[in-house]
């Protein structure tokens, strides 16, 4: 088993517009539940995760600090969860279930580097 | 950790009863805001760590200090609620103030005080229903359009209209006002109506149908917590409320479609709601003043009583009938006279009084007055009668669902006349019904 990270991406906008009513954010939070329980019970949540802020600071070069990552970013990481699978390809199907993905977002998946030498 | 049912919906309502408390009424975008960010922040958080062991609690620590942040960095250029502008100006005593506008008994009082001050009489019934379910049960306009069958737009527009109102009022009602006793009333009569428009609704969907009932007992709940709201006419209401709702189950069959009370499986209505609507009629049976509520109950309890149509007290009905006849006469409530005397005496009887109603040219428009003629027609073996009053009837239906079923009667006028058996029907349901025309019959 290989771990991979899922980085959750979505536009600011799509972020705010993904709570909608009280009763739609409800329907969201139970669909996020529901995924995560699975790839839980399926024994593929290595690590939660953590939920980021939308915005901070871009520090670039010896002095550049910006206030971003919005100002050039179409979409923000809004955070991520490890998960272990057997290969890219079982980590991108398992990735299909994020509700992320019905909001108009994407989920970057990244192998975590191995060091096995 | 499981969400609980609606938890956003019901924290909607009550923590922006709370940030009003604070920020006041002419704030309530502001309050709204507040909400809609912790619900945002609540999203985010819970769905990558889980849900917290009292998430009610979670979201409410972030609106409180929310609030306090708006009130540090913006009381020198805006004012918030005047009765604790004091309190807010000083360090001293802001986050007391603010954790006080939080408490459970603050928060019940004020949504109580926010539901008197949607039913302000300068708003329309409508725009006065639109603003309970939008403020204080969260629904959105898109949700509240698709359970009444209206546009968006229309909803949209009742919502901006009220809430233009209620934040030019200085500050929300006061409970101690002089004029509450009439706008207890307007309050009663807006979640009737509310129970009403879930109850009939027009919408098949019967998740949406039982939110908005179980929303309306749930406020009226509310009034029966406080003792000036929990008058006995109060009680009589949550009764009927509860007495019907505890039917919803067996009202819709598997396929979305009405089932009349004589096709009900009984054995399906919620005993513990019957149970309650039972024990707060016993509370209301105080006082001198029977109410058009009360009527209504003990009409329900009847029904409730029997497990079928056929062991009905209908002369019960008919009685209470009588009553409501002198205490709240309508259209309406003879046509429903009417049926239970048929349901008592037989059809000739029934068509009798339904034809002796002295306005029915107020009923020419009512599907159900038609139907009603139908069914006695059909159960006395005249179905080519019956027949043509059930096509009368069905010209008549307001809605996708009530021509479906009326649709579905006329089609079996034609197969009892090639022979099938007649079944006896009751047409109590559609006496429910009716009683919801009431409101449109009368100007």
């Amino acid at each position: 088993m290989s771990q991979y990270v899922y980085l959750y991406r979505m536009t600011p906008a799509a972020r705010q517009q993904a709570m909608g009513t009280p009763a739609s954010a409800q329907q969201s939070m139970q669909r996020w539940m529901k995924w995560m329980a699975d790839l839980e019970a399926r024994g593929h949540l290595k690590d939660r995760g953590q939920p980021l802020e939308g915005a901070g600071k871009v520090v670039r070069g010896e002095k550049a600090v910006i206030d971003g990552p919005y100002a050039e970013a179409k979409d923000v990481v809004g955070g991520f969860t490890i998960v272990e699978a057997r290969d890219i390809d079982q980590a991108v199907e398992l990735s299909r279930g994020c509700p992320i993905l019905a909001g108009g977002g994407s989920v970057e998946v990244r192998p975590v580097m191995k060091m096995d030498y | 950790m499981e969400l609980s049912e609606h938890l956003f919906r019901r924290e909607h309502g009550r923590l922006v009863a709370a940030l009003t408390r604070i920020f006041g009424i002419h704030n309530l975008a502001l309050a709204e805001d507040v909400v809609q960010d912790a619900f945002c922040r609540a999203l985010e958080i819970w769905k990558v760590r889980g849900v917290p062991d009292n998430p009610a609690a979670w979201l409410m620590t972030v609106a409180r200090n929310r609030a306090l942040d708006i009130v540090r960095r913006e009381r020198t250029a805006r004012t918030f609620a005047p009765e604790l502008a004091r309190a807010l100006e000083s360090e001293w005593t802001l986050a007391p103030t603010v954790d006080e506008a939080f408490a459970t008994s603050t928060i019940r009082d004020e949504q109580l005080r926010m539901m008197f001050s949607c039913c302000h009489p300068r708003l329309a019934e409508e725009v006065q229903i639109a603003l309970i379910l939008n403020i204080l049960c969260g629904f959105g306009a898109a949700e509240i359009a698709s359970a009444f069958l209206i546009g968006r737009a229309a909803v949209e527009k009742r919502i901006v209209r009220g809430k233009k109102i209620l934040a030019g009022a200085k500050r929300l009602f006061e409970l101690t006002d002089a004029e509450f006793g009439q706008r207890l009333a307007v309050v009663q009569r807006a979640l009737y109506l509310l129970f009403n428009e879930g109850y009939h609704s027009a919408s098949t969907s019967t998740p949406v149908r039982a939110d908005l009932c179980a929303e309306a007992i749930r406020l009226t709940a509310l009034l029966l917590e406080t003792p000036g709201t929990a008058q006995p006419n109060t009680w009589a209401l949550g009764a009927l409320m509860c007495l019907h709702a505890a039917r919803l189950p067996a009202r819709v069959d598997a396929s979305g479609e009405l089932s009349p009370l004589a096709e009900q499986d009984r054995t399906r209505w919620d005993a513990g709601l019957v149970e309650q609507g039972r024990a707060w009629l016993e509370c209301g049976a105080t006082g001198s003043v029977v109410s058009s509520y009360h009527l209504e109950a003990a009409i329900a309890a009847v029904h409730a009583s029997a497990d079928s149509v056929e062991r009905t007290d209908w002369a019960a009905i008919v009685r209470l009938y009588d009553s409501m006849m002198t205490e709240a006469p309508s259209p309406v409530v003879a046509l429903n006279r009417a049926i239970a005397i048929g349901q008592r005496d037989g059809p000739e009887r029934g068509l009798h009084a339904l034809r002796e109603i002295s306005n029915a040219d107020r009923l020419c428009r009512y599907p159900f007055y038609p139907a009603a003629l139908g069914e006695f027609e059909l159960r006395r073996g005249n179905v080519e009668a019956a027949r043509a009053h059930f096509a009368m009837a069905a010209s008549l239906a307001r809605n996708p669902s009530e021509r479906r079923f009326l649709g579905r009667r006329l089609r079996e006028c034609g197969n009892i006349a090639h022979g099938s058996d007649v079944e006896s029907r009751d047409p109590e349901d559609r006496l429910a019904r009716a009683r919801h025309g009431d409101s449109r019959l009368q100007p």
